[in-house]
Parts: structure tokens; C-alpha cells; sequence
């Protein structure tokens, strides 16, 4: 049960990586509108996830020892700490973005499995849902990588 | 054609701009009436011949004979055994479709930049320049250097040749039309919801519907003759009732009212929230089919899932209307027979536009009212031949409705033009036109190639546009009739033969294709845009795997014949037409095959859809983010057949008014003119009717800034300013209103530097931002900020007969003054496909029926 709390902060942490970096990634390239546009949406999507968690981040520390809630360092994450410039910079950046909401899904993904072992319908639910929603961050940003890898690739000056 | 009523005379159509009604009952054919106009001091029996074509003026597609007399084109005149129009023709039609061919600023002789200016050259020096730049690039980054950029504008065998030059030829993905401005989300919404492209419904639903929904859509400017169509059942026996999703208060919105229907004005931007709580009500009371919906589509409990939260008040309070209104608008939709709906540019060009084009497509489906006469889904197009530019390919997806993510769709092509698969851009999504832009822009597209159209108008974000075009970064070559605000910016500008000075197809908003026979000759040295295409394959020498010419074609009907193959088992299949067959009485609306040798009226009338994984045109798209659907989870979702019910939450739009700029900015039409002006100025009809830019602003708004009717006022967004004249209006309160014609044009501000050399034209404020699924530019939402420059010395220019006319009506004349063009009722010919058969005319005592 300690792991539990560990995993609900971690998710937390993540999320608002993820929610940071879609940010910085979106003010770092206003030039491309809709990069700009889609991901503060998709750092929007993140922001819900996190308050979503919130009660449940509450109830897990109440439920926990203090000195377990110690969490490994190496269990957390860092966001984008800026961006890259050009073509292949976005692209790059679009990367990282990709992994660090890898890490969000199967974080969630570990997570659904402990709420059921628990039998936590809530945290079921709010890991169910907001892995649906990081599938679709994922699935936007196959899709814009797709789009711009030919001509960074190839042509981009 | 003789028989039948006389003819009225001297028929203002400027004043009069639908005609005068021909009212009859539902289920009944629509009466025929032949209007013509020719120029002064021509009679219709001085007219040496007439050359059938279709008009190029809207989408709408109405056949017209063109009048040709000593090599000159005089006039027009409706087909009365054409199935779109009936013979009718509407104000842009009649005045503006021919007088621009003998304008004397027309293109006559190429011309190539030299020392900063654009100079006179010959055929062989400017094509020279185009090729040598094209074969540097190529050489030196590859196919990823070209970029095309058409237009709504060309026929579909320019079309074609250019996606095989483009595609099979040079290799390039970046390939696009200003359909992306106009009619991408038709066709994304389309796909989305039914597997494929293609217009589900039929004008002639027009006849036996009981409601009437028109979303985002000022028909009675945009469309005139569909419009006219509609007051004909409005004004008849058992009239359907109209809803109207606008904000303005568009001659549509007075029907609405008058026929007992809803105007819904929703706050600019926040369609999709208006439409999750018109869906929300069919869930909530019971007005879905759920019987059809099960068996013939996938999503219902998503859907109903994502629509929940919208309830009336929280709806009508998110959109700025009555609660109460939304529910009878539901209400109307919930319980009527028979609906049909129609959406434009005020979804299209607006937030969320495919998502809430696809709620359009979802009300249908959720009551299964689709593929029977009178239950009808029009998503209709802005220009003539915007479809084919769809449907051959020339806006970057693969011809024939081929889905680029499908590898076997590929082979076909490849095989079909004999080249290696890898060869054809697949590995991506096609690029749409504001990246081509982009990339034009840091110069990574060396080469743009713009066609029949005028993005230093018509693209937003003007300002940025121009640098685009006149930086070195990019040579840019325009091919057009005009010099236009685009060409003045070339590099190599061609000169192009247009509408009655070629041969060629076209194909409307409801798959009707026509074919537009030449009449007479080009100017000067205009060549046809099929010709300038074929000399650019020519000089680059494309060959196909053996060797042989890639492009085997020289002549229309041979690119019709090759385009017809690319067809063949496709959903948009043209295998039964030929030249030979469209030259009939009427156009023939597709597919038409072994098995529908007379064309269909309507598709879907079984309720199997093109979405096998293995037919569709597209996977999907997660409507919010435009994130593809892979082809893993579209078999994993098998809709087999099934149509997909897609929703989306709203979300509020990316400028929002704030205290710097307080009100919202929208533009749109008016019904004189169409697009950058480049034909419709030159009618003189036309262009007195709508000769100058202004803005709308309603008339609390008015007050509340101190401007009065006429003003000249300045209006600003962060990216730029226009000076025009005001109309109070009838634009909701809180929005600004702006026609989209008015180019830039240096010659007027010289005339009067007083105005402080600003521009006139409306996107100068507009965002680069576009929808995440169809890609069209949002030219709908922005935040702006009005205030008054000086007094005018009276009312503003704008047009008094549509949705720009005053507010008060007082002191502002009516506009008026359009040249004489006649008019005759003619018993009804024989209209193909048309389920309500054939009926005599309307007689005296319905036309007396209610008006």
C-alpha cells in the first residue's frame, strides 16, 4: 500500500512535467500556429488530470505513513526545460514530449492496476480516464512528428 | 424553350436579387424559369451561338448557355432542363459571368521579374525561368522544394494533370488549393462520419423537406439560385419551417421567423457548444432512431456521453442564447419528417470547425434521416470547382478518394500511372495550405506555384502573406486572368485562358458535373491552365517506369477519359460519364457507373457507408487534437459499412475579446460579389452594388462608441488595421462584421492619402490559426477593437438588400441599378433522378399562395 501513495505522486508529478512542457513547447515555437494552439490545449488536458488526482493525492497521504511518502528521487521527472530552435528542433522537441507522456500512460497504466487490486474505484476511474486522454496526446504527436519529419529532414534550412 | 409565359422584361436582379417567386407544394418539382441577360444593344436573336456551360460564380453549379456573338462573350442565359438550377440564375451569375473576358487589364503576354520589375516576355523565356529554377531545386533539396498552391477555380482535368505532375511526377506532398479556405471541412466532416467524401444529400431534398436547418450558412448570398429554390417551397403550400444558426440576422433568419422556425445567434465561436446541446435534447427526449442507430452506426453511447454536460442553460449560456429557443430548435429537428440541413462558412471558417460540422452529420444519423428524398445533408462548397479540386487530388490527398495511410491504395495508383509506389508522397499528411505558406516562408519551399487564385487577399494574416510572396526566399510563379494583388508580387507571372475560353468539367456542391464547352478564344497569348501544365511536364520531361511520358494526355477529353479510369471502384466514380454524355441537357450528378448509368440523386439511400478499413478515405481523426486514427484501431472498430458518430467537448476559442480588444471580428460575403473581386469588379451591375470595403456593427455598439451610419472608422486587431466606412447593422451585439473582397489596392489609396494609406481588405486582422482536422483557416474568430476616424458625408456603400442592410432603414437608398436581364416561367422539361417526377408549372392560383 505505501507504493500506492508513491505511484499517485509520481503520477502527479509527471502529469504537471507533462502539462509544463507542452507549455514551454507551445510558447517556444508561436510561429507554428498550431503547434502553439494544440498543445497549451494538450497541457490543458494534463492540468484536468492533475486536479483530478488531487483528492486522491490527499487521501493516499492521510492513509500513509510519513517516512514511506519519502520518495526515491530517481522516481521523479523533469520537463522541457526550454526549446530547441528550427525545424528539427521541434521535431526533437516534439520527441521529448512523446517520452515524457510514455511515462505518464504506463505510470497510469500501473496505477489502474493497483486500484484494483485495491478495489479504489475512484482512482480506477481517474486512471482509466486520463490514460484514454494521454493516448490522444500520444496520437497528436505521432501524427504532427509524421507531418514535419520529411521536410526537417530533408529540406529545412 | 418557347412555349409558356411571357417573358418579364428588364428585371433589375441587383434589386430583385432571388427573382420573383415561383411557389409550389411539397413533393412537387421545382417550376423551370429561364432568366437571361445580355449585354446592352444586344437581342437574343442577334446572338450568333450558344455554348453550354455551367456558372462559375458560386458553388451552386447552375447550367447557363453562354451568348457568343463576332467571337465575344455577350451574356448568359439558365438552362431550363438543367437539374441544379432550372433555368434560374442569380445577380453574380447573370452580371458577372462575362463582361471581365474583355476587360482591357486582362494578362495577354507572360511576364518575368527583371531588375525588381515585372516585364512583358514571351512563352519560351518565362517558362524557361520556371523550369531552370525547377530543375535547380530538384537537383539540389529534391521534390520537397515545390510547392502548389490552386484554387477552387480550375477544371477537373487541370486539376488532375496537376496531382499527377505533382504526385507521380515531381514527388511532392505539398499540395493545396484555397479549398483549404473554403470547403476543407465539407470534406473532413464528410470523412469523418461516413469513411469518405462525397455530398450525401440532393438540391432536390429542397422539395420534400418539412424543416430546413442552415447552419452557419447565408444561402441567400452565397448561393442565391438554392435560395431562391427555398422560398419557392417557403412561400408554396405545407412550406417547410426554416432554422437559422447565425449571428447575424440574415435575410435566413427572416425566414426563420416568418415561417415559424428559430434564429439561433450564437455568439461568434462557440458553435460546437450549440450544437452538443441541440444533440444533448434528441438524446434527452427521444428523438433518435434507435433502432438505425444500432445497426448502422458506431459511437452512440461516446457520443451521448460527451454531449451530457450540455444541457439548454448551460448551452444558452455558453452560446448567448434563449434556452428556450435552443429547445424548439431541437424540437423542430426532433420532430419534423423530413430535414434537411445545410452548413458554411460560418462553421467552416469558425472554432471547431469539423467537429461541429460533424454534429451536423451526428443530428442526421441519430435519426436516421439520411439517403430519402426531403431528409438531406448538404455540406456545401464556397466555389464551383472545389469539389474536383477534392476529388482529383490537387488539395493533397490521392485522387479518387484514395486514403494516403492505406498502402494498397497506393499500389493502385502507382500501377495505374506506372511509376514506383515510393515515388507517390504517402508517408505523411498531405501539407495543407498554411503550412506550404510556412515552409514557403523560412524557404524551405523554393518553389510556389500559384494558380487561379489570390492569397494576398484571401489568406489571413495578410500583412505576412506579402512578405511571403515578395521576399527572395521563395520564387513564387502566378498563373491567372489578372494581374492580381498576388501577381504584382511574382516572380514569373502566366497568363491564363479562363471559363468560356476552354474546354473542360466541373463538378457542384451536390455531385452534379458539367461540361463548359469553349466559346471563344483567349487573349493574347493566354494559354489554358491544362496547356501551362502540360508545357511545364513537357519541358521537365516526367516519365513513367518504362520510359514513356508520364502525362499521356494532350487534350481535355483525353485528361477526362485518363481521370475517369482513376475512378474506377471509388465512391466518386465518373467510369459511366463521358464528354459525350454531359453534352445533354443537363449535368449529370455522380457516381455514375454500369449500375447508375443516369447519375444519383442521392447517396446512402441504403445505409451502407464507405467506412471498411480497407474503402475508406481516411482512418480518422480525434476531432479535438486532429491526432490520426491508426489503421490498427480503426479494424479494432470495425465499422464495416457503418457510419462513425464522432463528438468532441467545446472548448472557447483562441482570441478572446479582453479590455484592449473589446469586440469579436468576423468576416463573410455579400451577394454582389465573390472572392477577391477579380470577375465580379468588372461587372459594372456588380461592382455599383457593393463598390466599396465596409464593416457592420450593430447599432448598441454603435452608439456606445459614438459612430453613426457611414462613418469612417478604424479597426484593429494585434495583427493589423483596416479603415473603412461603418453600416450599422444587424451583426449581433458585441461583433464586428467585415466582407472579405476588398483587396489591398494602391491605386485607391493614392486617390486619397488621407486615409493614411491603410488598408481596406478584412484579413489583414485575421489569425493564422486553423482547424486541427480539416485545416481551414479560422477567419471567423478574432478579438478587435473599433473607433471612429471622422464623420462620413453620408451612408456607407453597402448593400441595403441582404444581411448588410441598415439597421434603420431611414436615409440609406436602396440598392438598385442593375441592368436590365429577363425572365420566363416554361412548362417543366424532364428532370432525371428527380423523385418528384415531372409536373406542370406552378399554376396562377399557387403562385398567389402564400407570399
Amino acid at each position: 500500500m505505501p507504493h500506492v501513495a508513491t505511484y499517485v505522486r509520481l503520477a502527479q508529478h509527471a502529469e504537471q512535467a507533462l502539462a509544463d512542457s507542452f507549455r514551454t513547447v507551445a510558447e517556444g515555437h508561436p510561429q507554428q500556429a498550431d503547434i502553439f494552439h494544440t498543445c497549451r490545449a494538450l497541457a490543458a488536458m494534463s492540468d484536468a488530470h492533475v486536479a483530478a488526482l488531487e483528492p486522491l493525492t490527499r487521501r493516499y497521504q492521510e492513509q500513509t505513513d510519513a517516512e514511506d511518502l519519502e520518495e526515491p528521487e530517481r522516481l521523479h521527472t523533469a520537463g522541457l526545460p526550454a526549446i530547441r530552435q528550427g525545424q528539427v528542433g521541434l521535431l526533437r522537441d516534439l520527441q521529448d514530449l512523446h517520452l515524457l507522456a510514455t511515462l505518464v500512460q504506463t505510470t497510469w497504466t500501473v496505477l489502474a492496476q493497483g486500484a484494483q487490486g485495491l478495489r479504489d474505484n475512484e482512482l480506477l476511474q481517474v486512471a482509466t480516464d486520463s490514460n484514454t486522454e494521454t493516448s490522444r496526446q500520444l496520437s497528436w504527436l505521432v501524427t504532427r512528428m509524421k507531418a514535419a519529419a520529411p521536410q526537417a529532414l530533408i529540406v529545412a534550412p | 424553350m418557347t412555349v409558356g409565359m411571357p417573358a418579364r422584361t428588364g428585371v433589375d436582379r441587383v434589386a430583385d436579387v432571388w427573382g420573383e417567386r415561383t411557389p409550389h407544394g411539397r413533393g412537387t418539382v421545382w417550376p423551370a424559369r429561364v432568366d437571361v441577360y445580355l449585354d446592352a444593344g444586344i437581342s437574343a436573336g442577334a446572338v450568333d451561338r450558344w455554348v453550354p456551360s455551367a456558372c462559375v460564380l458560386c458553388s451552386n453549379g447552375c447550367g447557363v448557355d453562354i451568348a457568343v456573338k463576332d467571337g465575344r462573350m455577350v451574356g448568359v442565359r439558365g438552362r431550363g432542363t438543367d437539374v441544379v438550377n432550372h433555368g434560374r440564375l442569380g445577380p453574380k451569375g447573370l452580371y458577372g459571368s462575362t463582361p471581365w473576358a474583355s476587360s482591357a487589364e486582362r494578362l495577354t503576354r507572360p511576364l518575368i521579374r527583371d531588375g525588381g520589375r515585372l516585364v512583358d516576355a514571351d512563352w519560351a523565356t518565362a517558362m524557361g525561368r520556371v523550369v531552370s529554377r525547377s530543375k535547380e531545386l530538384l537537383a539540389a533539396k529534391g521534390p520537397l522544394s515545390h510547392g502548389f498552391y490552386t484554387s477552387g477555380q480550375l477544371f477537373l482535368e487541370e486539376y488532375y494533370t496537376l496531382a499527377v505532375i505533382g504526385k507521380a511526377g515531381l514527388g511532392t506532398p505539398h499540395m493545396d488549393g484555397n479549398t483549404r479556405l473554403c470547403t476543407a471541412t465539407a470534406a473532413a466532416a464528410l470523412k469523418e462520419s461516413f469513411g469518405a467524401d462525397g455530398q450525401p444529400g440532393s438540391y432536390t431534398d429542397v422539395e420534400h423537406c418539412d424543416a430546413i436547418f442552415l447552419f452557419g450558412h447565408n444561402m441567400p448570398e452565397t448561393q442565391t439560385v438554392l435560395w431562391a429554390r427555398v422560398l419557392d417551397r417557403t412561400r408554396g403550400q405545407d412550406p417547410p419551417r426554416v432554422v437559422c444558426v447565425d449571428p447575424r440576422r440574415t435575410p435566413v433568419a427572416v425566414e426563420a421567423e416568418r415561417t415559424g422556425g428559430v434564429h439561433l445567434a450564437a455568439r461568434v465561436g462557440t458553435n460546437l457548444a450549440l450544437m452538443n446541446g441541440l444533440t444533448r435534447e434528441l438524446f434527452a427526449h427521444g428523438w433518435t432512431d434507435q433502432e438505425w442507430v444500432t445497426a448502422h452506426t458506431v459511437g452512440v453511447d461516446e457520443l451521448r456521453r460527451i454531449v451530457d454536460p450540455y444541457t439548454p442553460e448551460k448551452t444558452a449560456k455558453i452560446c448567448g442564447v434563449d434556452a428556450a429557443d435552443l429547445q424548439r430548435a431541437a424540437r423542430i429537428f426532433g420532430e419534423s419528417d423530413a430535414v434537411v440541413s445545410t452548413v458554411l462558412q460560418g462553421f467552416y471558417q469558425s472554432h471547431q470547425a469539423t467537429a461541429a460540422a460533424v454534429a451536423v452529420n451526428n443530428l442526421h444519423l441519430l435519426r436516421g434521416m439520411i439517403g430519402r428524398p426531403g431528409a438531406g445533408i448538404l455540406q456545401m462548397n464556397g466555389q464551383p470547382t472545389a469539389q474536383n479540386n477534392r476529388e482529383c487530388g490537387a488539395d493533397g490527398d490521392l485522387p479518387g478518394f484514395r486514403n494516403w495511410d492505406n498502402q494498397q491504395h497506393v499500389r493502385d495508383l502507382a500501377e495505374l500511372w506506372n511509376v514506383d509506389p515510393m515515388t507517390i508522397p504517402h508517408w505523411a499528411p498531405p501539407t495543407n495550405a498554411m503550412e506550404i505558406f510556412g515552409y514557403a516562408q523560412d524557404g524551405s519551399i523554393g518553389l510556389l506555384w500559384i494558380s487561379a487564385t489570390n492569397p494576398a487577399v484571401s489568406m489571413p494574416e495578410s500583412a505576412r502573406i506579402r512578405k511571403i510572396l515578395a521576399g527572395d526566399q521563395c520564387f513564387v510563379v502566378v498563373q491567372d486572368l489578372f494581374l492580381t494583388e498576388t501577381g504584382q508580387l511574382a516572380d514569373v507571372v502566366l497568363p491564363a485562358a479562363g471559363w468560356g475560353e476552354k474546354t473542360g468539367t466541373f463538378t457542384n456542391a451536390s455531385r452534379t458535373v458539367h461540361l463548359s464547352e469553349r466559346a471563344v478564344n483567349p487573349p493574347g497569348q493566354a494559354r489554358s491552365d491544362l496547356d501551362i501544365f502540360l508545357m511545364y511536364a513537357d519541358a521537365m520531361d516526367f516519365r513513367d517506369k518504362d520510359g514513356a511520358p508520364l502525362i499521356g494526355w494532350r487534350t481535355p477529353e483525353q485528361a477526362f477519359d485518363a481521370w475517369r479510369r482513376a475512378t474506377a471502384g471509388r465512391p466518386v466514380d465518373y467510369t459511366g460519364l463521358s464528354y459525350q454524355l454531359l453534352r445533354g441537357p443537363t449535368g449529370i450528378p455522380w457516381p455514375v457507373n454500369q449500375d447508375t448509368p443516369d447519375g444519383t440523386d442521392r447517396l446512402y439511400t441504403e445505409p451502407v457507408f464507405p467506412t471498411d478499413t480497407d474503402h475508406c478515405e481516411t482512418y480518422g481523426h480525434d476531432l479535438l487534437t486532429g491526432g490520426a486514427v491508426t489503421e490498427q484501431e480503426h479494424r479494432a472498430l470495425a465499422p464495416s459499412g457503418r457510419a462513425l458518430l464522432k463528438g468532441c467537448a467545446y472548448t472557447p476559442a483562441h482570441e478572446q475579446p479582453s479590455g484592449e480588444y473589446p469586440l469579436l471580428y468576423t468576416t463573410g460575403r455579400t451577394v454582389y460579389q465573390f472572392h477577391t473581386r477579380t470577375k465580379t469588379r468588372r461587372s459594372r451591375s456588380l461592382n455599383d452594388a457593393a463598390p466599396d470595403a465596409w464593416v457592420e456593427i450593430n447599432p448598441d455598439d454603435a452608439r456606445a462608441y459614438g459612430i453613426s451610419e457611414g462613418d469612417l472608422v478604424r479597426v484593429e486587431s494585434p495583427r493589423g488595421a483596416i479603415q473603412v466606412r461603418a453600416r450599422v447593422g444587424n451583426v449581433m451585439r458585441g461583433a464586428v462584421f467585415a466582407p472579405f473582397h476588398y483587396g489591398f489596392d494602391p491605386e485607391q489609396l493614392h486617390h486619397e492619402p488621407a486615409e493614411g494609406g491603410l488598408s481596406t481588405q478584412a484579413n489583414e486582422l485575421t489569425m493564422t490559426i486553423w482547424d486541427p482536422v480539416s485545416k481551414q483557416p479560422y477567419f471567423k474568430t478574432a478579438a478587435c477593437r473599433v473607433s471612429k476616424v471622422r464623420g462620413g458625408d453620408g451612408p456607407s456603400t453597402a448593400p441595403t438588400t441582404a444581411a448588410s442592410a441598415p439597421a434603420s432603414v431611414t436615409a440609406v437608398p436602396p440598392t438598385r441599378g442593375g441592368q436590365p436581364t429577363s425572365s420566363r416561367v416554361i412548362p417543366s422539361p424532364d428532370y432525371p433522378n428527380d423523385p418528384a417526377g415531372t409536373t406542370p408549372p406552378a399554376s396562377p392560383a399557387d403562385m398567389s399562395g402564400r407570399s
